[in-house]
Formats: C-alpha cells, structure tokens, sequence
C-alpha cells in the first residue's frame, strides 16, 4: 500500500475514532510523525499520544471524547464526566492523558509501598514484561503499529525501571 | 445476625480508652481493594456485583481466625438496621442508603474490623481502634488484607499499585483517619489556624461521617489526602506527627482554660449536664454539643463521678437509629427529640444515684 501523502511505501495504520465513526489514515513512517504532531483538526478528534490538544486555532475545540476502554467500553470524556473508573484496564487504557491528572491529585505518578504478597514487587514488574512482550509481537503480527509503539515505550520504561 | 446484641455494646470506636483517649477517640484506616477480572462499581451489573459479593463471602469466611467475619447482605436489612451501622462506623452512608444492587459487610463481633463489599470500589476493607494506634491498626489492616489476598486477585499495577474506581485513592488505596476531640481549640478560636496549616501539607480535616459531614460537638476527623507516591508507613508518619502537634495544641489550649477561667468553665460544664438532664426536647446535634461539653469538664477534672465511658454511651444512643432500636419501634422527627430527651434524663438519674 502507498502512503496517502507521499510516494512511499505506508507501513503506519491509523484509525481515527470521530465519535461515532471511524477513519483510516494509511502513511508512511515519516508521514506518520508529521500527521500525529499536527494538532486535532476535526471536533472529537482522538487525542494522540504525544500531540497535546494544542490550541492554536480562536475557537478551543471541545474537550475530546479521547481513547475507549477495550475492556470496558468506558471512554475518557466518561470517565471525566463522572470520575470514576469502569474497570481495572482502564488506567492502561487512559494511561496518557492520567499520569497528569495523577500528578497533580497526588505530587505523583508512581506508587511506592505495599504490593500483592503473591506477586513480589520485582516479579510483578517481570510479570508485566512477559505479558507485554507477547503482546508486542501479536500486535506486529496485526500490523497494529501504533499501538505496537506503545507497547514497545512501556517495555522500555519498565527494562530501565 | 442480630444487630440488637450490638445495641449495649460501645463499638470500638466509643470504647474511651487506648493511647491519648484525653483527645483521640480513635483511629481508623481503610483500604480500597478491586477484583481484577471484574468491572467496578459504576459498569458494574447486578450479575457482576453478585460474583464480587461470593468470591468476598468465601474469602471473608476463609480468612483466619484473627478476624472472625460475619457477612451481613445491606438489602435484606431495613432502613434502620443500615442506620444503625452507620452510627457505629461499620459501613458508609453510601452502602446504606445510596447504592443498589448486590452489596453487603461483614464485620467482626468486638466491631473492630470491617469489609464493605460493593461499595465504591469492590472491597473497603476498615480497621477502628480505640485511641491513637495507627501502627495496631495498620499492623491488623495488613494482615486481614494479607489473607484475603489469599484467594482474591486484586487488580494491582506495577506503576499505579492498587487500582480503585476513583483516581484518588489509586496507590496505596489507603486513608487513616484519626478522630480527635478538640474543643479547647474551638473556645479559644484557634481551630480554623489549625486546619488551614493542615489543608497546606494535604491533609483533608472532616466532621464525624466523613466527606462533607459537619463537625458536630467539637468531633474531627483528620485524614490524609494522598495515596499514590508515599508507601503505607511514610503516610501513616506525616499524620502521626501533625496529630501529635495538634495534640501538644489541645493540652495547651484545655490548660490556659482551666488557669484563666476554671469558674467558668465548670459552670459550662454543670449547665450542660443540667440541661442533658431536664430538657423535654433534644436534638442529636444539641445533645452532641453538651456531651462535648461534659466530655471537656470530665478531663479537666471539673466534674466528679462521671466516667468518660458514660459519655460515650450517652453520645452512641442518642444517634437517631439507636434511639428507634432502644425504643422498638420507629420514632417521627419530633417523637425521637423527646425520646431522646427522656433517655437522658433516666440515665443521667441513673448515673447520680451511683455517685451518691
């Protein structure tokens, strides 16, 4: 597949929630940097990782319906709304926008203390990682890069721990 | 389970000793714990609320034999049954009255420990003690948490720890609450300096049921704010030291009291139990200002022969839904003021028949 903005090759597959629909952006790498940097240009726009909801234009967009639970269904203007969690994933799910709302509840985004006894601080860490190594390589098997990318950040984080 | 056997009993939280009982009435911690493959609360569908209720008996029943739980299912018991739960710390307002579906508590037969199933996030799990103990119970809370844990999967998070249905409990899932007696500081106007200095270091100061609760009868709770950042015994340390400032406060405000104005403060004392004793009419709130009044009169030495436990009993079954559960049945607005104002009056009798 081409990349719908240059003549390369499109290796990034981007799905655009727009409230109730979806549309889908098929770029190259380099296109695709460009395409997350540029702020939300359609109202409901998902908000994307790295691109804060700029506001560079007189007219401040509405607050973005932002990424949905998989789990749950629950999505982050909901959750907003009514300040309560549907389900465990959904700090996964929410991660992005959270860790500033976190900061500033808490002075902080990490939690220090008690942990499950049967899972030892150190192994759930490990716990983690396999978990998320697995889900790496299934989701570049589906070509699900952005997430993929995701995945890959967290990975990282938590090697360098 | 028959909550009326409960009904003489003070409840831990009213038992008037354990350290600095002068100005702590007790200390209670909570843990917000979640299931980790169910949906919480607010997703939550009545099927779903009655898996957590199962899994939380079983292991309720299976936890040891430290903390004997008894379950207790909130929507087989009537209103005032609720009531008269909350009056005693067992459960929240939110489990008696403002939730539905499948939701329950079990709790031990001292009312020491307690778990709410199906409140805000799947499990809260409490423990009271009488007086300042926040190591007791935080020792107790770990080890009743340890053995659920046993047969619970908690949905824990290697970077945000325990995960709870509101972003500010996330962490730790932990809030101790010290609840103090501070009318010392209230008749000499010190107490909004007070809690101004703590709202700067974060920590949230709250009247006697919690969250948006009124401070009746100079009763405060004071808790910490922040669960995520700051492991369990680092919390527990910034509170402990802020109480015992507000402690230091206190004795220093009831002792400048007694040295410029004892006379008066004995009159307010002996009115207060004069009026305890001889009004028609009382409300909770009325009551709870005299009892504070009698309570501080009682520690500065100014009343004989009233132990500080008398008091306590008197505060417990003046509480609307103990009054009904004394009296048998239930009691109107107006019908309950004066039940509780002939209650007074016969155990105030009562008490000064044994002084003499």
């Amino acid at each position: 597949m081409k990349c719908e903005r240059c003549p390369k090759q499109a290796t990034m597959h981007i799905t655009e929630v727009l409230g109730d629909r979806y549309e889908e952006v098929h770029v190259c790498e380099d296109c695709a940097n460009k395409y997350l940097a540029e702020p939300a240009k359609k109202k409901g726009a998902a908000k994307k990782k790295g691109a804060p909801a700029t506001a560079d234009g007189p007219d401040e967009a509405p607050p973005a319906v932002g990424p949905a639970c998989p789990a749950c269904g629950l999505s982050y203007l909901e959750f907003r709304n009514q300040g309560r969690f549907g389900c465990a994933h959904d700090y996964d799910a929410f991660k992005a926008e959270l860790l500033p709302l976190l900061e500033s509840i808490h002075g902080d985004v990490r939690h220090v203390g008690k942990a499950p006894r049967r899972v030892p601080r150190a192994q759930g860490a490990q716990v983690e990682l396999t978990a998320l190594r697995r889900k790496l390589q299934q989701l570049v098997t589906e070509e699900n890069y952005e997430e993929a990318a995701r995945v890959r950040d967290r990975i990282k984080e938590l090697e360098n721990g | 389970m028959n909550l009326d056997k409960l009904l003489p009993n003070l409840g831990e939280w009213l038992r008037g000793t354990g350290p600095e009982s002068d100005v702590v009435l007790s200390t209670r911690i909570r843990l917000a714990r979640n299931l980790a493959d169910l949906p919480f609360g607010t997703r939550a569908t009545a099927a779903h609320k009655g898996e957590v209720v199962a899994r939380a008996k079983e292991a309720v029943a299976k936890a040891g034999a430290a903390h004997k739980l008894e379950y207790l299912d909130i929507p087989n018991i009537a209103a005032l049954d609720r009531q008269f739960l909350v009056e005693r710390q067992l459960i929240s307002r939110e489990l008696a009255g403002g939730l539905d579906g499948p939701r329950g508590v079990a709790f031990d037969p001292t009312e020491t420990a307690s778990v709410m199933v199906n409140e805000e996030d799947h499990l809260r799990l409490q423990v009271l003690r009488s007086g300042f103990a926040l190591d007791d119970a935080w020792r107790d809370i770990d080890r009743l948490d340890d053995a659920l844990e046993q047969r619970l999967s908690y949905a824990f998070h290697a970077q945000f720890g325990y995960l709870t249905a509101c972003p500010t409990n996330v962490g730790t899932g932990m809030r101790a609450s010290v609840m103090l007696h501070l009318p010392a500081l209230g008749l000499t106007k010190q107490i909004d300096k007070v809690f101004r200095a703590l709202q700067k270091i974060n920590l949230a100061v709250r009247g006697l049921h919690g969250e948006g609760s009124r401070a009746f009868g100079d009763l405060y709770q004071i808790s910490n704010h922040v669960t995520l950042g700051k492991s369990e015994p680092k919390i527990l340390n910034e509170i402990r030291e802020v109480i015992v400032t507000i402690l230091d406060y206190e004795r220093k405000a009831r002792t400048a009291l007694l040295k410029e104005r004892r006379q008066a403060e004995h009159d307010r004392a002996a009115r207060a139990i004069g009026t305890l004793g001889s009004a028609t009419m009382i409300t909770t709130e009325e009551t709870m200002e005299l009892l504070s009044a009698v309570r501080l009169g009682i520690h500065l030495h100014l009343l004989d022969g009233i132990p500080v436990t008398a008091v306590n009993q008197l505060f417990i079954h003046t509480q609307s839904a103990h009054l009904q559960k004394l009296a048998g049945h239930a009691l109107d607005g107006e019908e309950r003021n004066a039940a509780r104002a002939k209650y007074l009056k016969t155990k105030l009798r009562e008490l000064n028949s044994h002084r003499q």
